[in-house]
């Protein structure tokens, strides 16, 4: 080789940030796990609701965020930083971005901790953190990326592991869609509406939350499989081609899948199509991973009988290939008419999340921790418990998870031999998922007793052992090309990084064109359609943003699909152009409980406000949360008129009056509503949050019967 | 739908993004040899005086 002529240089391996990073892997796992343990637990028990800062509205995204971005992402990290450096032969770049990178990221999961349940989000999935957060989380990604391409560029070792191809499509892909997710107007330092609106923001969000399953659940886990699975194992993966050539194959499929999330919506039928045909493409680099990770352990499987370690990675892999096949078939459009808005996505999820995710999560930990430690694992009982209780776990989640949805969907479609709904009553079926939840709950508490067994198995191992922070090791450098021509111009040390120079110049070029394009196009391009579609009135938009802050949008969708028995039970079906001054669309993903698109009219309001205070006096066994405090709060108008400003700063055709009367307009409107009810002899202040909620419930989907 | 131009261009952008990079690392030799490398991270450098493999 040539690099053998270069002397050794002695150098040390940051371990101190793989600690750091695992140690927090562990907290917020156990965290994000109880959060889901008990919103799990109000899927049944709507008296699990405690407070408003507890209901599951708003705490179901703390939930997910915390898992998410938490647990797995503090996992990513941990491996990456311990698998980078080994790798590249190099220390990380440089110290102080991983403090930054690390004490950052837990400042941003506190922030989420604190405003989720305090009801201030953007309600857009997975990508729920109002702006001020979105930036913290920019820096923060930068900061990772500038140390990662910082090491490689130090590196000692002149081939990229397939590992690092995967870490480096995780960075590039997360920060464009990270970006192009958070195009949002801020009203105030908690407030921001999204520069999208309807269709076009359904689009946006779910390009992103398909994009984020790809390159934050996905590619940073094979990478990381790419390098944990053969040294657990001690042998070479099993075909180092198929790992570069499913690479290539996966990342550049996975970005086009997305609309596979809006199949039978207003979207055109197009792009729904492109989007199948690409999900369908997705099973060959899928199980392209999935296989040659298995068969890695070909002529191995003796020691995953002895080893619990590589069990949780057969494990954690397996789940992998069932979910991304699973997932293809998801969204095959006659599959999908069943499956979507029902209990059987979340299996699908949960599967991968809890399988692979969360077990390759665990066998990462488990085997980098005594070595940084410099210790053997303090208990083999317990790990083993932890694998059989975290197995029995998922199946006691995912199982009656199926069954639910199954049940779910052909319940909703059910119709009697005379052509009538069979169920016609929604809370039918909600009633009869009930022991399935029961038991999902279960099997998510036995997951959370495991992350608690593995909890407590790696801190004694740490207190047993003592941590290697700065880990010794040598390599000789390698030939670098400035050696060669030490006295070249600037220019040349740039020229000679084509792969550095096109992600940064890509990266600017992205973030350049979205702050300067998106905003204007998007404006624009929001042509009402339907002349009879309004813009909401003041009292209307300020009970939207409680119904955002709510969190309804978790269990309620608004989308009508083109689908008999759909438009049977909820009424005409979804138009784009109803949707037109809609920002943020509130689709929703899932229907826990029924679609609201055409709910204005549907009932009175005094039927509202009996139910939005106790849900079971309107429908008899309801699981749907009281929500008394919003018959206490006062609607805070003091904003009001700036909102209307922001909206007509985004196209929404508010004229000046309107603007100037805002506030007069929505205590005129409430007035109303109240006055309504006191005939029915409700006694309720004019000023309180119920009424614009109602007001905005009222309004839902009118517009084209007028 | 002037967002189908934005995500259509985003998508299409990083799609070449990825081909470039992908025609770069076959220039660059880094997909020359596809058999060593898988083997070459199993050979720990640290002070492990046997290397057993």
């Amino acid at each position: 080789m040539s690099t053998q002529s270069n002397p050794l240089e002695q150098f040390y391996y940051d371990n101190k940030a793989v600690r750091n990073f695992a140690i927090a892997t562990i907290i917020w796992g156990i965290v994000g796990m109880l959060v889901g343990v008990i919103i799990a637990t109000q899927l049944f028990e709507p008296s699990a609701n405690f407070t408003q800062y507890g209901s599951f509205g708003r705490i179901r995204p703390l939930h997910t965020n915390a898992v998410i971005f938490a647990f797995v992402g503090n996992a990513i990290f941990a491996g990456v930083y311990y698998s980078l450096q080994r790798l590249l032969k190099a220390r990380m770049f440089s110290d102080f971005l991983t403090g930054f990178h690390f004490w950052g990221w837990q400042a941003i999961i506190v922030a989420a901790a604190i405003t989720l349940p305090l009801g201030i989000t953007t309600s857009h999935e997975y990508a729920e953190l109002e702006w001020p957060i979105d930036i913290a989380i920019t820096l923060v990604w930068v900061a990772f990326g500038i140390n990662m391409f910082g090491t490689i560029l130090n590196r000692r070792e002149r081939h990229l592991y397939v590992a690092i191809w995967f870490y480096i499509a995780t960075f590039v892909t997360i920060a464009v869609l990270h970006l192009t997710n958070s195009m949002q107007l801020p009203i105030s330092i908690f407030k921001s509406y999204y520069v999208y609106a309807g269709v076009q923001d359904a689009l946006v969000q779910w390009w992103y939350g398909h994009n984020a399953v790809a390159f934050f659940l996905t590619t940073p886990f094979l990478g990381l499989m790419y390098y944990f699975l053969p040294k657990m194992a001690n042998r070479p993966v099993y075909s180092y081609r198929l790992s570069i050539l499913h690479f290539w194959a996966l990342i550049f499929i996975y970005i086009w899948a997305g609309p596979h999330h809006l199949l039978y919506s207003s979207l055109p039928d197009w792009a729904q199509s492109l989007g199948v045909v690409f999900s369908i493409m997705l099973i060959a680099p899928s199980w392209g991973g999935m296989i040659n990770g298995l068969l890695t352990l070909r002529g191995a499987w003796d020691q995953v009988r002895e080893n619990t370690v590589l069990k949780f990675m057969v494990v954690g892999i397996t789940t992998y290939g069932m979910a991304t096949f699973e997932g293809p078939m998801l969204s095959l459009k006659n599959i999908n008419a069943i499956a979507h808005f029902t209990d059987w996505i979340v299996a699908h999820v949960q599967v991968g999340a809890l399988g692979w995710n969360g077990f390759l999560t665990f066998a990462i930990l488990y085997w980098m921790i005594p070595r940084i430690f410099q210790t053997k694992l303090y208990s083999e009982k317990l790990l083993k418990s932890h694998f059989w209780i975290a197995t029995i776990g998922i199946a006691f989640y995912a199982i009656p998870m199926y069954i639910s949805g199954f049940t779910q969907g052909m319940m909703w479609k059910q119709f009697t031999a005379e052509g009538n709904l069979q169920y016609g009553n929604f809370l039918d079926t909600t009633l009869q998922l009930i022991p399935m939840h029961q038991m999902r709950a279960f099997g998510g508490t036995l997951y959370l007793i495991g992350a608690i067994l593995m909890a407590i198995n790696l801190f004694k191992t740490m207190a047993k052992g003592v941590l290697l922070a700065n880990e010794p090791a040598e390599a000789p450098a390698l030939i670098t090309i400035e050696e060669k021509a030490p006295d070249a111009h600037w220019h040349r040390w740039i020229e000679k990084r084509p792969i550095q120079l096109l992600l940064a110049s890509l990266i600017m070029i992205l973030i350049g064109s979205l702050i300067e394009l998106v905003p204007t196009f998007m404006i624009k391009s929001n042509v009402p359609t339907i002349a009879a579609v309004k813009p909401y009135s003041a009292l209307e938009l300020e009970g939207r943003d409680i119904y955002i802050r709510e969190g309804c949008v978790s269990c309620h969708s608004q989308l009508v699909r083109p689908i008999r028995s759909e438009t049977e039970r909820y009424g005409e079906f979804s138009k784009s152009g109803e949707f037109v001054y809609d920002h943020p669309f509130l689709w929703g993903s899932k229907r826990t409980g029924p679609d609201l698109h055409r709910e204005g009219g549907k009932y009175n309001n005094s039927w509202h406000y009996y139910h939005m205070r106790e849900p079971s006096s309107m429908s008899p066994g309801s699981i749907m949360p009281g929500y008394d405090w919003l018959y206490e709060q006062t609607l805070n108008t003091s904003m009001t008129q700036k909102k209307l400003e922001a909206m007509k700063t985004l196209g929404v055709p508010y004229d000046d009056i309107q603007i100037t009367n805002a506030v007069s307009d929505l205590n005129l409107q409430a007035k109303k509503i109240q006055t309504q009810m006191e005939t029915e002899k409700i006694k309720i202040g004019a000023d309180k949050e119920i009424i614009a909620l109602i007001a905005y419930l009222q309004r839902l989907g009118t517009d084209i019967n007028k | 739908m002037a967002i189908m131009y934005i995500m259509i261009g985003l998508s299409l952008s990083m799609s070449i993004g990825f081909v470039i990079a992908f025609i770069w690392s076959v220039k660059s030799g880094q997909h020359d040899d596809l058999t060593t490398p898988g083997m070459r991270i199993l050979i720990d450098e640290k002070k492990t005086k046997n290397r057993n493999l």
